[in-house]
């Protein structure tokens, strides 16, 4: 009699069989796990609206003139700008744009101070990054205004004929991109995919381990020579199978109730969807390993389910929040999932744009695996 | 790997486990032979379920050593899974699988050859073949205790480990469970189990009572009993409930129990039992001086436990 190997792929796939029937039978936890998302989808029809400051810009500068640096400062001083970063090309600034670097980029063509001095109405050119309407409407708003008073204080005396009124001396285009008519649901029914998979997943899994240890199934799993990888792995993979159920129930959603365009690939899109689902699937499966029943289970699912909706730019657009609170944000999945699943539907990302939103969900995955296969007992202790 | 140098399918000394300071099971060993039934008694709590469970790896054994199967109990217990067989005291199997997938299940994860034969035989065998869609959980106590022990063979284990198998079931189930033991046990199959009954105890080729995590008694029936050097008396007669207060704090009288409509009188020193009760060897009581019965002989060794370890 040779010892246990390390992971059968039998054993995997009895546990994988296994989870299945049970998820079968299960026809409430089954039926809620349909029914979650449209309901959701109902409750999530609107938006919430706040004032977020501070806003990444990229300036875009072909001009040395003083005036730009009085629009410039103006436009800092209204605390909705703040400039991180100069790009030198209109590449570069589509790029930090469709990253979600900069919400806005600035672009002050060539002569600008020269033409304005001249009375020939130059473009001032500022693009917006309009994915989630709620974080950009303030400052898109508030630009006129801005403009208008810097230039005010500035065309005086021989410069007093300029017209400084709205829409006078300078000729300001907004390019609210990716979302121009600020419709909420574009930016809302893609984000909830994330939330109703957030939400879902981890308390589903949650349950798993716990389950077992509630019915005593669990002392009968464990007199059998199983691996805490084979257990683990095998109760994740029947849900990952619900989570692109539930994605599949969204994006018709999207596309026939709401109307969301899907600007980019589909396959990337479900791509990034495994990932993400993987990620929760992991947390949950944690959580079983340390909650002591289902009720515990339960509980440590909100405990990670409400900052996630809450800190990740769903609920409150994310750069309306202060440091500490994004800092915290940029850990959770659901964070980089909802840039992932924007940039996708919204702004037509591809692989390039994604990856760099995807590897954190990712590692956040492996980190918190590690975690419960460590935590699983292979006995009763 | 070791050989079976020994012949003892189990020879394991000083096991010991500690939960929360309290030693549950404290320097018990025990020896089985192959093809023996060796009963596991004790009341409730007495640590009978924690020493099994160390045997088979569920728990980590904080003290002893030994083997099972051949196999060193504490580091080879992965081995030692793949050999055992392990009856939990509460219904384990999974109630939303119906019958065969529960046993689909358990070969799987033995990794059985031919898995669909040995399942369809073991279904058989049981005689649920017309039922075996049925839900595992909708199973009476009986039926559920023979699915488990079904799902406990499945893999051919060389020995198994029952955990009060029979609480909850009735006289005939038990009566064919038994016999189904004795049969599995002549093919070559140890048993360990786990029983409040008497007349399971009686069945069994030795046993060993445990009580307080401590080894009080074992051997075969025959010496468990003459072990205990006991001394008792039976009684017929009316109104025993009085005499049986009356005796009750008499010098030498350990216990007087009520056995149908006989009274069991017992004590560990004969001379001075004969004292305390010769004022009532009288009519209309009838006094036989008797062998003692396993019963005797536990509700002996317990009350004598509780003296030495309660506090």
């Amino acid at each position: 009699m040779s010892s246990p190997s390390p992971f059968s792929v039998q054993r995997f796939i009895a546990i994988v069989v296994k989870e299945f029937i049970q998820m079968g039978r299960d026809r409430v936890t089954f039926g809620m796990m349909v029914g979650i998302p449209l309901i959701q989808l109902v409750l999530f029809g609107f938006a919430i609206n706040t004032d977020p400051k501070h806003l990444p810009v990229a300036v875009l500068m072909a001009d040395q003139g003083a005036q730009s640096r009085t629009l410039l400062e103006a436009m800092k001083n209204s605390r909705y700008f703040e400039f991180v970063r100069e790009v030198h090309s209109e590449a570069e600034a589509q790029e930090a744009l469709s990253q979600g670097a900069v919400q806005f980029v600035v672009n002050f063509p060539v002569n600008f101070s020269r033409d304005l001095l001249r009375g020939d109405r130059p473009v001032l050119l500022v693009e917006a990054d309009a994915t989630d309407p709620a974080s950009t409407s303030n400052a898109m708003g508030s630009l006129n205004k801005v403009l208008e008073q810097a230039l005010k204080h500035d065309l005086k005396g021989p410069l007093a004929f300029l017209d400084t009124s709205a829409g006078g001396a300078v000729d300001l285009r907004i390019h609210a991109r990716y979302n121009p008519e600020a419709i909420t649901q574009y930016n809302i029914v893609p984000g909830l995919m994330g939330v109703v998979l957030t939400m879902t997943m981890v308390m589903i899994t949650a349950l798993a381990i716990t389950r077992e240890r509630e019915r005593g199934t669990m002392e009968n799993l464990l007199s059998m020579p199983t691996r805490p990888f084979e257990v683990l792995l095998g109760k994740i993979i029947p849900y990952i199978l619900i989570g692109y159920i539930q994605v599949a129930l969204i994006l018709l959603a999207a596309h026939f109730l709401f109307q969301v365009p899907m600007m980019g690939d589909l396959g990337l899109l479900l791509l990034g969807v495994f990932v993400f689902i993987t990620a929760n699937l992991a947390m949950g499966i944690t959580f079983s390993t340390l909650a002591k029943n289902q009720l515990q289970a339960v509980q440590l699912s909100f405990f990670f389910f409400l900052p996630s909706l809450l800190l990740s730019g769903f609920m409150f657009p994310f750069r309306g929040m202060p440091v500490w609170a994004q800092t915290l944000g940029e850990v959770l999945p659901l964070t980089h999932f909802l840039r992932v699943v924007r940039g996708i539907m919204l702004k037509g990302n591809g692989l390039h744009e994604t990856m760099g939103h995807l590897w954190p969900v990712a590692l956040f995955a492996a980190v918190v695996l590690t975690i419960g296969v460590k935590r699983y007992r292979q006995t009763l202790d | 790997m070791n050989a079976m140098n020994n012949h003892l399918v189990i020879d394991v000394k000083d096991m010991t486990k500690q939960f929360g300071g309290r030693r549950v099971v404290d320097h018990i060993g025990l020896q089985v032979r192959p093809g023996e039934i060796y009963g596991f008694l004790g009341p409730n709590g007495s640590g009978k379920t924690t020493f099994i469970r160390m045997l088979c790896g569920l728990l980590k054994a904080d003290e002893g050593s030994g083997t099972c199967l051949g196999y060193d109990v504490i580091r080879d217990s992965e081995e030692i899974k793949l050999q055992v067989g392990y009856m939990t005291q509460r219904f384990s199997f999974w109630e939303d699988l119906s019958i065969a997938e529960n046993l689909d299940f358990v070969a799987r994860m033995y990794g059985i050859k031919k898995r669909r034969e040995v399942v369809s035989q073991s279904i058989e065998r049981l005689g649920l073949t017309g039922r075996q869609r049925q839900l595992a959980g909708q199973l009476s106590g009986g039926w559920k205790q023979r699915l488990a022990l079904a799902a406990c063979l499945i893999h051919n284990p060389k020995l198994l480990l029952l955990d009060e198998p029979t609480a909850g079931v009735d006289p005939k189930a038990r009566r064919d469970f038994w016999e189904q033991i004795h049969q599995l046990a002549a093919e070559g199959l140890t048993f360990l189990i786990t029983t409040h009954y008497m007349d399971e105890a009686e069945r069994c080729d030795r046993l060993a009572y445990i009580a307080y995590g401590r080894l009080l008694a074992n051997g075969t029936v025959a010496e468990v009993i003459d072990s205990a050097h006991l001394t008792t008396w039976s009684v017929k007669g009316p109104d025993l409930q009085k005499l049986t207060l009356e005796l009750r704090h008499k010098p030498g009288v350990q216990h007087a129990v009520a056995f149908g409509s006989m009274l069991h009188v017992s004590g560990g020193d004969a001379d001075e039992l004969e004292r305390s009760i010769a004022p009532y060897r009288k009519s209309p009581y009838e006094w036989t001086l008797i062998r003692p019965g396993l019963e005797d002989v536990f509700i002996h060794l317990m009350g004598q436990s509780q003296d030495n370890f309660a506090s």
